[in-house]
């Protein structure tokens, strides 16, 4: 109701109460006289009829004065107030509530901004206490991601049902395939383990585990050895959680690659079987020749020199062949020695510290290359450059020492350097063949055998001009490969985060209905194709795949897939506009039909996603058959689900829905670029989604449906 | 009567001493140098015990005591196969084709002879 219409009716209420009271009584009283006093009274009335409708304009006039001011000073504050407290409650920084009118109301506005101004210290605090831990679970998930990439062993964590939890860069490179069109499932969150590891090898493992913990163990543990990504071979080591209760929550696995090793392994074995069989036969022959020769002294001369002969030749062969298996063995024990990954400044520290304490020198190790890793035997080398340290400070009065190491290509150098003292050109090739002895130690090894073992090489260097009085040992030693640097390296650590989710611990796994759970917990491809046109039925084709995944409502950029695709026709004049792909680029790809199986793995156990999806969709339909792969997840489609989310709005083109909900558009028009964009959309939608009672996948396909064809319609 | 042992090898070296050996204690030898030859003096020689070597080209020893042992005819005739391979399945599998005896080198030729006269003598 209007203020006008309520002030009407309040006016028009008190007029009623007041003029029905006095017509009342007059009529009650008029009609109590005798006949003649009535008509007297009525005349009376009559004549003075004039002043009574005086005194009832007067009251209606003192009627809607009373309403006025009552409207005034209650009514109106008081819805004034009612929206100043609404505004107070939404907004953390409102206006102080205040209220005209009457004192009364006054006073209740004053108690309500105490009550927002409480209201608002408790927010803060909570606020500020929720930032906090916040920033501490920030920290710690920092400190998780640092400590897993920093380790030399693969980690995976996986869940009771198998669904993994965590894993580090290692495991994901021990597991990756040269090719991408290996149809292979890459290592991801929420991915399932027994995609990676054979499902019997795993329940073996857990019934182990169980059976080890109800017999009493404390920290049971087992280890298999499986095949993962290009024919490596990995050893695992499974040690089970517990949950609260003392369940088992779920495994955490441990893997080495032991490839190499097991080679040696089975080198070793080989050159044992070949000396085995290579000696029988040739010993049998001498033994017969022998045997003969013995029994028969009296045979014929002939005779006689043909069995010595045999003996002879046989012999000799005999020889070889044991020198060749030998030296195989050799070969194979030289390439397995105990030579181990470990960080240049590691070895570094640890050589200084035997150098001061045994040697009684002075060593700085400043200048260490800190992304530097090198497959030594180090109890070896540390030897090594205590016995050089040695002579050095014997012969030469060698006090202080500089140990630096730095990256140069495939090799690492070494510096053992000093200042001072000129050190004869030939005291290294001197030291070289003599036993190593420093301190008390005394080794069988010369420095020359430590320097082959590594496969290494040493020399003198000086630096500057020759004479000056700045030295060197300089050591090039092969370093370890890049991709284990990669795995281990610091820098990498921010975008790291991504490798775990342990929200996955709670969730219930994939036997509940899809459709009834919650949208922000379920896991999605986003995905994205660019074509060589827009109609697949009239032969265009993929030239491009992106897609990354979402998890527990985040986007994870380090799981994405990107492949071209050959698409085995000739491309459009203008597409290259476009996609910026051109002809080039595609020749040698693979065919739709080897990729689509590996993207195909990389979507399982997912629901799809991407803008207009009934495209890309279309163009995956059609290759279905040629590449023997179905993809039946449930689909989502940004576009209709923007439509959803805002229905009044008619652009709901990519760009448009990034710029509405403020993501920032980079990269586009490549297929990952898309995908990505496209997956942060999503994340921002659901959340408007939310706000309209969108919380299910079910609920959002039957939205998404819904608009489709309300939009067809128009 | 005279006993007839054919041995079938094709390193001349152990050839030479069992020949030399096995005449010395009264057998009558042939020497075949490989699984074809073998097979084809059988009918010729009629020998009372065949000494096989199994590690031979073409046709392998385990291939001519099989084909031995399909034949009627050549049923009664001994089998004793040599190998430089002395693995327990390798054994078995000797056995199994239907050798009588499957001996391992190096082995003592004197004690050979021995199992040989004592193998046919039990046949007799």
């Amino acid at each position: 109701m209007t203020p006008g219409a309520k002030l009407a009716l309040w006016a028009a209420a008190l007029f009623a109460g007041g003029i029905a009271v006095p017509v009342a009584t007059g009529m009650a009283v008029v009609a109590a006289l005798a006949p003649p006093d009535r008509e007297i009274v009525l005349r009376v009335i009559g004549e003075r009829a004039p002043l009574l409708v005086f005194g009832a304009l007067a009251l209606l006039a003192l009627c809607g004065a009373v309403a006025r001011w009552f409207v005034a000073a209650y009514v109106a504050p008081a819805r004034a107030l009612a929206e100043r407290t609404r505004i107070a409650r939404a907004a953390a920084d409102a206006a102080p509530v205040t209220s005209g009118g009457a004192a009364e109301l006054a006073q209740l506005a004053a108690e309500i901004d105490r009550l927002a101004e409480e209201k608002r210290r408790l927010r803060g605090e909570s606020d500020a206490r929720v930032r906090e831990s916040l920033a501490r679970l920030e920290e710690e998930r920092n400190r998780l991601a640092a400590l897993m990439s920093e380790l030399v062993e693969g980690v995976l964590v996986c869940n009771a049902e198998g669904r993994i939890l965590l894993y580090n860069e290692r495991a994901r490179a021990l597991f990756a395939e040269p090719q991408r069109t290996a149809a292979t499932t890459p290592v991801g969150l929420g991915r399932s383990i027994f995609s990676l590891i054979d499902r019997d090898q795993v329940v073996h493992a857990i019934e182990k585990l169980e059976q080890a913990r109800r017999g009493g163990a404390t920290a049971p543990r087992t280890r298999f050895v499986a095949p993962a990504g290009a024919g490596r071979v990995v050893k695992f080591e499974a040690a089970p959680y517990a949950r609260g209760g003392g369940e088992m929550g779920g495994i955490i696995f441990t893997l080495s690659d032991v490839t190499g090793l097991l080679e040696g392994e089975a080198q070793r074995l080989s050159v044992l079987q070949s000396i085995a069989a290579g000696a029988r036969a040739p010993v049998a022959n001498i033994r017969a020749a022998a045997e003969n020769l013995a029994r028969y002294p009296d045979m014929e001369a002939d005779r006689q020199r043909r069995f010595v002969e045999i003996i002879d030749a046989e012999s000799q062969a005999l020889s070889r062949s044991i020198q060749g298996a030998l030296q195989a063995y050799g070969d194979a024990l030289k390439a397995s020695l105990a030579l181990e990954d470990m960080r240049a400044l590691d070895l570094l520290r640890v050589a200084a510290g035997r150098l001061r304490s045994l040697v009684g020198v002075d060593v700085a190790c400043d200048d260490v290359d800190e992304a530097l890793w090198l497959p030594v035997d180090s109890f070896a080398f540390v030897q090594a450059l205590g016995f050089l340290a040695e002579r050095l400070k014997s012969d030469y009065r060698v006090r202080a020492l500089r140990l630096a190491a730095r990256a140069r290509g495939r090799f690492a150098e070494l510096d053992m350097a000093w200042g001072g003292a000129i050190v004869a050109h030939d005291a290294l090739t001197l030291w070289e063949s003599e036993p190593m002895r420093f301190g008390a130690q005394e080794s069988p090894l010369t420095l020359r055998d430590v320097l082959e073992r590594h496969g290494a090489e040493a020399w003198l260097h000086r630096e500057g001009p020759a004479g000056a009085r700045d030295a060197c040992l300089r050591f090039l030693l092969p370093a370890s490969a890049p991709l284990e640097q990669g795995a281990r390296s610091l820098s990498a650590i921010e975008s790291r985060p991504e490798y775990y989710d342990f929200d996955l611990f709670a969730q219930g796994g994939a036997s509940r209905d899809l459709r009834a759970r919650a949208l922000h917990e379920l896991a999605y491809t986003v995905f994205d194709t660019e074509t060589t046109g827009l109609e697949p039925s009239a032969g265009d084709e993929i030239i491009s795949i992106g897609a990354v995944r979402v998890i527990n409502a985040r986007l994870l950029k380090g799981e994405v897939y990107e492949q071209l695709v050959d698409p085995q026709r000739p491309l459009g004049a203008d597409s290259a506009r476009v996609h910026g792909i051109d002809a080039r680029a595609l020749a040698g790809q693979p065919a739709i039909a080897q990729v689509l199986p590996a993207f195909h793995k990389f979507c399982e156990d997912t629901v799809l996603i991407a803008h207009n999806a009934a495209f890309d969709m279309r163009f995956l339909e059609l290759k279905e058959r040629a590449a023997g792969v179905r993809f039946e997840q449930p689909v989502l489609d940004t576009l209709l689900l923007s439509a959803v989310a805002h229905p009044a709005l008619e652009d709901h083109r990519l760009e448009a829905i990034a710029e509405r909900l403020g993501v920032p558009v980079i990269g586009r028009h490549t297929a990952l670029g898309d995908a990505l964009l496209a997956g942060e959309v999503f994340l921002r939608l659901l959340v408007q989604l939310r706000e309209r009672g969108i919380v299910t996948l079910g609920q959002a396909l039957d939205a998404s449906r819904e608009t489709y064809y309300a939009r067809l319609r128009y | 009567m005279t006993k007839r042992v054919l041995i079938v090898d094709d390193e001349p070296n152990i050839v030479a001493a069992l020949e030399f050996l096995l005449q010395k204690n009264g057998y009558e030898v042939k020497v075949a140098a490989n699984g074809e030859a073998a097979l084809a003096q059988l009918d010729a020689f009629e020998p009372d015990l065949v000494l096989l070597d199994v590690m031979m080209p073409k046709v392998s020893g385990y291939e001519v005591c099989q084909r031995m042992r399909g034949e009627p005819r050549w049923r009664h005739i001994k089998i004793v196969m040599l190998s430089a391979k002395g693995r327990e399945v390798e054994v078995s599998k000797g056995m199994s084709l239907g050798a009588d005896l499957y001996v391992t080198k190096p082995f003592s030729s004197v004690e050979l002879v021995a199992t040989l006269d004592k193998l046919l003598a039990s046949a007799a």
